[in-house]
């Protein structure tokens, strides 16, 4: 299997540089890697236009991120790249921990059935580049996307942005209302504002690495504490399409980059781990990781979304994974307030709700930074301690932390959330993602709830419950399960929802909930959760 | 549940006391540190109980300063 070519997106003199009419557009968009590039899907999918700017102009150097979690395959799906990222994606969920050589135990992410996505995809993050720049051709008036387009500074008033660009025909300035700051972990804008960028670095140096070699290993996570082939160090392996397996090897703090990089050393070291399989080298490099963020993710009409915003070690997979709760979270609020349907303040719930989202993942990475790496002494002595026990105690198993994978944020403290009733006695809970399950269509085919849930409001129907269409705000939909329309074909529905009439927003969280529903209970909901204009 | 600082072991509390002490006997500085720390860890998953196992690294801590 041919390793991924490189095709580079071809370069466009913009129109404000070749005198065609200069464009503007309600939301600028800078940085084109995948989040970046899902803002602006996922804005057109409410139609609202964009221009993307990125300084570069091929897909990710690297394969970088590679294991997508379930929810963000749920927000692919939503955006239209789901199926393919599945299809082409090595499917896992379950990871195997290893003291020495020893399996200590495995975990299971995703224990129940009746979801349409797996726990985890791993897919180089290469592709699923490729796959949204694709998917943004599908939107050729909304989506406005300049390669070797490079922000150079951003300036902001009452009434819009200004951002100058820097292009290799000379410069120009693009107008809009808002802007993305989706520039990445060394972001200008997030320079040029002068934000801290606060968290903790940890010394510690890994080498990670992209190989190419036929093997038959299973599509699982392997992680090692101190195996014998690399003693004294934690190593993971990981699945990849194309025959290629991702391989990071922690090398402490005093390892020189450089030294490590070259071929020679990184070879031998290689060896060990596939033990004797024949490979080749298709991506290397030595990196250190940050857990970090900006104190505010909105700054009047710049805000900031993905790794501009927060990094944290790659542990978790909640870098790229946490950037798409990002995306999700922002943009159906970004295009009520950019047509006028939902006041600026609607904004402040992003902050809040992403900033909530962001120091869970850097708590959950720092902590199995800790874990990986100890200082010596009692937290070695701690650490190691229960790594031994983990063998034959079950209860050690849980604390062995090689990774906290992760999983959708839960908004339940979050002050867009209207009524619940404590009647309630199911899985689903007020400011949860929306739980998946399968349905069959009126015509009989199968089907997932998922899929007919999100993009705009909707209120979802379960078990026994009725709805008067009559008390149905505008612009809601109503999705029935069970009564002559879909089916409940596993009852899972029911299993997961109980009975009810459920709020569910466009980015897929309930936000309300009630056993018997009225106009006015719906309506302040509503109102409560989209800072509504009108109501 | 509270931590119970009340005496609580019986009439083998000796033997118990020395017996521990016996497990780290030939040991190096660095195995009993481990042996301690997973004693511990065994000790407050049989608790269970957070605010109880709180309040017993807070004792432990404030008997430092005495
Ligand atoms: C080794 C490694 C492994 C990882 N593994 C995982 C994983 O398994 N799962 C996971 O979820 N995450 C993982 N991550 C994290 C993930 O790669 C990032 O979180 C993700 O790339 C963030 O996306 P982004 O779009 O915010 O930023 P980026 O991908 O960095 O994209 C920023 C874009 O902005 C452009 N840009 C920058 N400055 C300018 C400018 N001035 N003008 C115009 N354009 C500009 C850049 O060219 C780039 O295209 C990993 C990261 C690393 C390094």
């Amino acid at each position: 299997m041919a390793r991924y070519q490189y095709e580079p997106f071809p370069y466009v003199t913009p129109p404000e540089l070749d005198g065609r009419a200069p464009r503007s557009a309600p939301v600028i968009i800078v940085g084109a890697g995948p989040i970046g590039l899902a803002a602006a899907i996922d804005l057109a999918t409410h139609g609202v236009p964009s221009i993307v700017v990125d300084d570069n102009n091929v897909v990710s150097v690297g394969s970088r991120a590679i294991c997508w979690a379930k929810r963000s395959l749920e927000i692919f799906d939503r955006l239209g790249i789901g199926d393919r990222m599945l299809a082409k994606g090595v499917t896992w969920k379950l990871g195997r921990v290893y003291r020495g050589d020893q399996e200590v135990y495995n975990f299971d992410l995703l224990p129940e059935d009746g979801h349409k996505f797996p726990a985890f995809i791993n897919l180089q993050q290469y592709y699923v580049e490729e796959y949204l720049v694709e998917r943004c051709a599908d939107y050729p008036d909304l989506i406005d996307l300049r390669f070797k387009n490079r922000l150079l500074s951003v300036s902001q008033d009452e009434a819009g942005v200004a951002a100058d660009i820097e292009t290799p025909d000379g410069p120009y300035t693009l107008r809009g209302d808002y802007l993305l700051a989706c520039d990445g972990a060394n972001s200008r804008i997030r320079r040029q504002f002068g934000l801290d960028f606060d968290g903790r670095h940890f010394e510690e140096r890994f080498l990670i690495a992209d190989v190419e070699m036929q093997a038959d290993f299973p599509s699982e996570r392997w992680f090692w504490f101190t195996p014998t082939f690399h003693p004294g160090q934690s190593a993971l392996l990981h699945k990849q399409p194309d025959n290629i397996y991702r391989i990071d090897l922690q090398l402490g703090p005093d390892a020189d980059p450089e030294e490590e990089k070259k071929p020679e050393n990184v070879i031998p070291r290689i060896e060990k781990v596939v033990g004797g399989r024949p490979f080749k080298l298709d991506w290397v490099s030595v990196y250190s990781f940050n857990c970090r963020r900006i104190d505010r993710f909105v700054h009047d009409r710049v805000i900031f979304v993905g790794d501009s915003a927060h990094v944290v070690s790659p542990f978790g997979a909640r870098g790229g994974n946490g950037g798409m709760h990002d995306v999700d979270n922002l943009c159906w609020k970004l295009a009520r307030v950019v047509t006028g349907q939902s006041d600026a303040t609607l904004l402040e719930s992003y902050n809040d709700e992403r900033v909530y989202g962001a120091d869970e993942n850097i708590s959950n990475s720092s902590w199995t930074s800790r874990f990986m790496s100890p200082e010596p002494g009692v937290e070695m002595a701690f650490r190691n301690a229960a790594l031994s026990l983990a063998v034959d105690t079950p209860f050690a198993r849980r604390m062995v932390n090689a990774g906290r994978l992760s999983v959708p944020c839960r908004l339940t403290g979050s002050a867009l959330n209207g009524d619940d009733d404590p009647a309630f006695d199911v899985p689903q809970q007020v400011g949860m993602v929306a739980l998946d399950a399968p349905l069959t269509t009126p015509g009989g085919d199968a089907d997932w709830l998922m899929r007919h849930l999100g993009g705009g409001f909707t209120l979802l129907v379960t078990g026994d419950a009725t709805l008067d269409d009559a008390i149905v705000p505008d612009g809601v939909t109503v999705l029935r399960i069970g009564s002559g329309s879909f089916h409940d074909s596993e009852g899972k529905v029911a299993a997961r929802y109980g009975s009810g009439v459920y709020l569910v927003r466009p980015d897929q969280h309930v936000t309300a909930r009630w056993k018997a529903a009225d106009a006015d209970g719906i309506r302040t909901a509503l109102s409560l959760c989209t800072a509504s204009v009108t109501a | 549940m509270s931590l119970n600082i009340d005496f609580n072991l019986g009439p083998d509390s000796d033997k118990l006391f020395n017996e521990l002490l016996g497990a780290h006997e030939g040991l190096s500085r660095e195995q009993s540190e481990q042996l301690n720390a997973g004693l511990i860890l065994i000790l407050m998953n049989h608790i269970g109980d957070p605010g109880t196992v709180r309040e017993a690294i807070t004792r432990a801590r404030a008997a430092l300063d005495r």
